[in-house]
């Protein structure tokens, strides 16, 4: 069960640096914690006195032993300072001067996205491709949030106003959970992401359909793309070649929205049900966020769902 | 009543220090509960996000501030003066007023409960989540207000405890003869000197910024969030030893009594606690480790955070040399004591992991910190407070404890703390956050959280047991006599419950155990410490 944790399941060539480290401290760990407790238990044993019992010898203490307890462990935490840096170096590797990230991942309150070179916006699922290093963009544009997939990479704090790099990269195609690892307000908990590690070939396609517009909406769900303007969903929330948000940092983009699987940062399931939820209150969808709530008629309600469910 | 609400004796304004920390207890474990039934199994919704964030800050801020501080202030300033022969602090009336502004500061932060809700961004209260813009409500401002009172308080009763220890001590007892928990008393005075002024000037700024609408950390205007992490951890991390050193100076008086020997390598002792102090001002980054501030910067705090390791391991081997060879008493008393030197060992070793930067990269913000912080401020401090209560009642109470309710009370928060607490680590290791309300169903999740939960309920019950052995044991206790242990130091020839003037001459001190010297005519100490390899 533990093993199977993230830490413990590296899968870069970060992470597995990470682990090497962790590994050393552990041991370190284990041979202290296993001379304090046989020196405990001992004398709780060896020298147990009973009431009545004469004093023992009074020993005032030992210079070489005091010498020796401190030398030791100073030498053990020159020996690890070492392997420390070295991990450092590894992880943080350097960038090649003015070199341009491959990738830009923002957080919001209470979400992430990732930007792509070619103008791709990707909510919740990041999408990079296998055996490839890329150089990302952690930022933030209002609280402090960061950015940890504990498989792939180390914690990036995204501080307002301070870009900040780090390498990400995966060994093999899979999953990978990821959260907002600092505290960033009401719901710091449902702020995760994915990041989805695949091929080339399948995430160049991927890359591909991104950037194509949404299928021209019919029927109800042509009534709801226009509801979809005048209700100000799209004062917030962009949807690529079709939708430029005004204010796009202050809701997630919702390109190809019906493809995803989970809505809300992980909260819930991308079902119908669920999203109808989100449209009849999103306090209920997700307590603490930021949506208004916008009133609606249920026949609105069913054309913006058939707007959104269109969203392939 | 007004005899105590007047009070400037050092012994009663120690012991309203100790009710208020006891009272505050109750309510930021009442706190706690609430996290831990909400975290009981994944999706729960007992309480909102809203209210969850409230509880974590109010637990952190309230067993830091109004718990640590003031109960380990009210044991300094309850002992000094009988541990150095004095029969009065040097500044009682400042020592009163810091201990009124202790207790206001903490009703000023409660009463935010009732003006539209407690504070919510944590007990760190990281800008810019702590601006206005973010936190909209007065939650904060009460927070920032309180603990400006707060910091006064503490401020005042440090001046005042070193001011007594620097020009009270009884003739004789020079700074290499006091006991140790005299000198980390001093050193974590001095401390409190030097790191509460810098959260005080954070906390203005934060006010400023808060209802004068300035721009400090507002990233926005040009402010730099950053400033505040720097400020307040620079306070932060020194504010560690503060709830730790005189926990350390606890344990360096009743191991030693219980195993009827002396400390062990008492200047190694005191030296590695001044060693200590000077390190912790230059740790604080490591609590920032997260954030992108450039490797050379950040190995010099690693190295900082570190080499602390090894003034604390120091200590830990004299506790246990202290025991070697020692005819060992097990009362309540040195049993906390001894379950302190392994679950703080636990403590200090998973600290270690956090100086290794990449591991931190890894742990920072995971329930693997929740475990580390808990067995250093609960299996350090609150296990040596339990020992501490223990040892001295008899002396403040002129009444013993009772000794079989303290073993089911010493197993119930043994065995509570460590299920509670133990499976942490693991749920860190398997990537749980702190501070989130709630977490998704993850293979190991739902067991760990639920056995962390069942721990807290245990304890819970050790600690009402504790709470029911001080009430009972105050009216059907055993008369305790002036020295019930056979301890060595000068409280102990004072009346139990003292009086009003602790000592009726003031005694001549020529060693460190100056009732040794009086028990043993013919083998005094400096007699002793002459022959032994010391």
């Amino acid at each position: 069960m533990i093993a199977a944790g993230p830490v413990f399941s590296p899968h870069s060539p970060q992470t597995e640096a990470i682990e090497g480290v962790f590994s050393v401290v552990l041991i370190i760990a284990v041979v202290v914690f296993a001379v304090v407790a046989s020196g405990v238990t001992y004398c709780s044993l060896r020298f147990r006195g009973r009431d009545g019992a004469p004093e023992p010898r009074q020993r005032f203490g030992s210079r070489g032993l005091e010498i020796l307890w401190t030398v030791v462990p100073l030498l053990v935490m020159t020996g690890l300072f070492v392997i420390t840096v070295r991990a450092m170096v590894t992880i943080d590797a350097p960038q090649a001067s003015g070199q341009k990230p491959d990738l830009t991942v923002r957080g919001r309150q209470w979400w992430w996205d990732a930007r792509y070179p070619n103008g791709a916006v990707a909510t919740g699922d990041i999408h990079i491709p296998v055996g490839r290093r890329l150089l990302v963009l952690v930022e933030s544009t209002d609280v402090i949030h960061d950015f940890w997939a504990p498989e792939l990479e180390r914690k990036m704090d995204a501080v307002p106003g301070r870009p900040s790099y780090i390498w990400l990269e995966a060994d093999a195609p899979g999953t990978y959970s990821g959260a907002c690892s600092e505290f960033c307000g009401a719901d710091h908990a449902w702020m995760r992401f994915r990041v989805i590690a695949e091929p080339d070939a399948s995430y160049d396609a991927w890359l591909q359909h991104q950037m194509e517009p949404p299928p021209v909406p019919t029927g109800a769900a042509a009534d709801g793309a226009r509801l979809f303007r005048s209700k100000k969903c799209a004062d917030c929330h962009g949807i690529a070649s079709a939708v430029t948000a005004a204010n796009p940092d202050r809701g997630p983009d919702l390109s190809h929205l019906a493809s995803r699987e989970l809505l809300g940062g992980g909260i819930q399931r991308n079902t119908p049900a669920n999203l109808t939820i989100w449209l009849t209150d999103p306090q209920a969808a997700k307590p603490g966020n930021h949506m208004p709530d916008t009133p609606l008629t249920t026949n609105e309600r069913t054309a913006l769902l058939a707007y959104l469910e269109s969203l392939r | 009543m007004t005899e105590w609400l007047g009070a400037i004796d050092h012994k009663r304004v120690g012991i309203l220090y100790m009710l208020s920390a006891l009272l505050f207890f109750l309510a930021g474990g009442m706190e706690a509960m609430v996290m831990r039934a909400q975290l009981a199994a994944p999706n729960l919704k007992l309480v909102t996000p809203g209210v969850y964030n409230q509880m974590f800050t109010m637990h952190g801020t309230t067993m830091i501030f109004l718990v640590a501080m003031p109960v380990l202030t009210g044991f300094a300033v309850y002992l000094i003066p009988l541990m150095i022969g004095a029969n009065e602090t040097s500044l009682p009336r400042l020592g009163a007023l810091s201990f009124w502004l202790q207790l206001f500061g903490g009703f000023l932060l409660y009463i935010s409960f009732a003006t539209g809700g407690a504070p919510n961004a944590g007990w760190f209260s990281y800008a810019p989540l702590s601006e206005n813009t973010f936190s909209t409500g007065t939650g904060l401002d009460y927070w920032a207000l309180a603990l400006l009172m707060v910091t006064a308080g503490s401020i005042g009763s440090a001046i005042n405890l070193i001011v007594t220890i620097a020009t009270e001590r009884a003739p004789g007892m020079t700074m290499r003869l006091v006991p140790l928990f005299v000198w980390m008393t001093l050193v974590t005075s001095v401390m409190i000197l030097f790191a509460l002024p810098a959260l005080a000037a954070s906390l203005v700024m934060l006010l400023s910024d808060r209802l004068l609408h300035a721009h400090f950390f507002d990233p926005t205007q040009g402010g730099a969030p950053l400033l505040w992490q720097h400020y307040f951890w620079i306070f932060g991390h020194p504010e560690v030893y503060i709830v730790v050193l005189p926990a350390f100076g606890m344990i360096s008086e009743i191991i030693p009594v219980f195993s009827r020997k002396p400390i062990f390598g008492y200047p190694f002792m005191a030296t590695s606690t001044v060693a200590i102090a000077f390190l912790s001002y230059g740790v604080w980054v490591h609590h920032m480790f997260a954030v992108a501030l450039g490797r050379n910067f950040l190995a010099v705090f690693a190295a900082a955070s570190m080499l602390i390791g090894v003034p604390t391991g120091m200590k830990i081997f004299g506790w246990i040399g202290t025991m070697w060879g020692g005819s060992i008493r097990f009362t309540t008393s040195m049993m906390f004591a001894v379950a302190f030197l392994l679950e703080f060992t636990i403590g200090g070793l998973s600290g270690v992991a956090f100086a290794a930067v990449p591991v931190d990269w890894q742990m920072t913000d995971t329930y693997f910190v929740v475990a580390h912080i808990h067995y250093v401020l609960f299996g350090g401090t609150v296990f040596a407070l339990m020992s501490a209560v223990y040892y001295w009642f008899p002396k403040m109470s002129g009444r013993m404890m009772d000794e079989s309710l303290g073993r089911w009370n010493f197993w119930l928060v043994v065995i509570g703390f460590n299920a509670a607490f133990f499976v942490q680590h693991f749920l860190g290791l398997m990537g749980m956050r702190r501070r989130v309300y709630t977490y998704p169903d993850l293979p190991g999740f739902a067991a760990l959280n639920l056995i962390s939960t069942l721990g807290a309920g245990i304890l819970v019950f050790g600690i009402l047991l504790f709470c029911s052995n001080i009430g009972m044991s105050l009216v059907f206790g055993a008369k305790a006599g002036n020295d019930p242990w056979n301890a060595w130091t000068l409280e102990w020839s004072a009346a139990s419950p003292p009086a009003i003037q602790n000592f009726a001459e003031i005694p001549q001190v020529r060693s460190r155990r100056p009732l040794w010297d009086e028990k043993h005519p013919e083998a005094p100490d400096w007699v002793l410490a002459g022959e032994s390899d010391a």
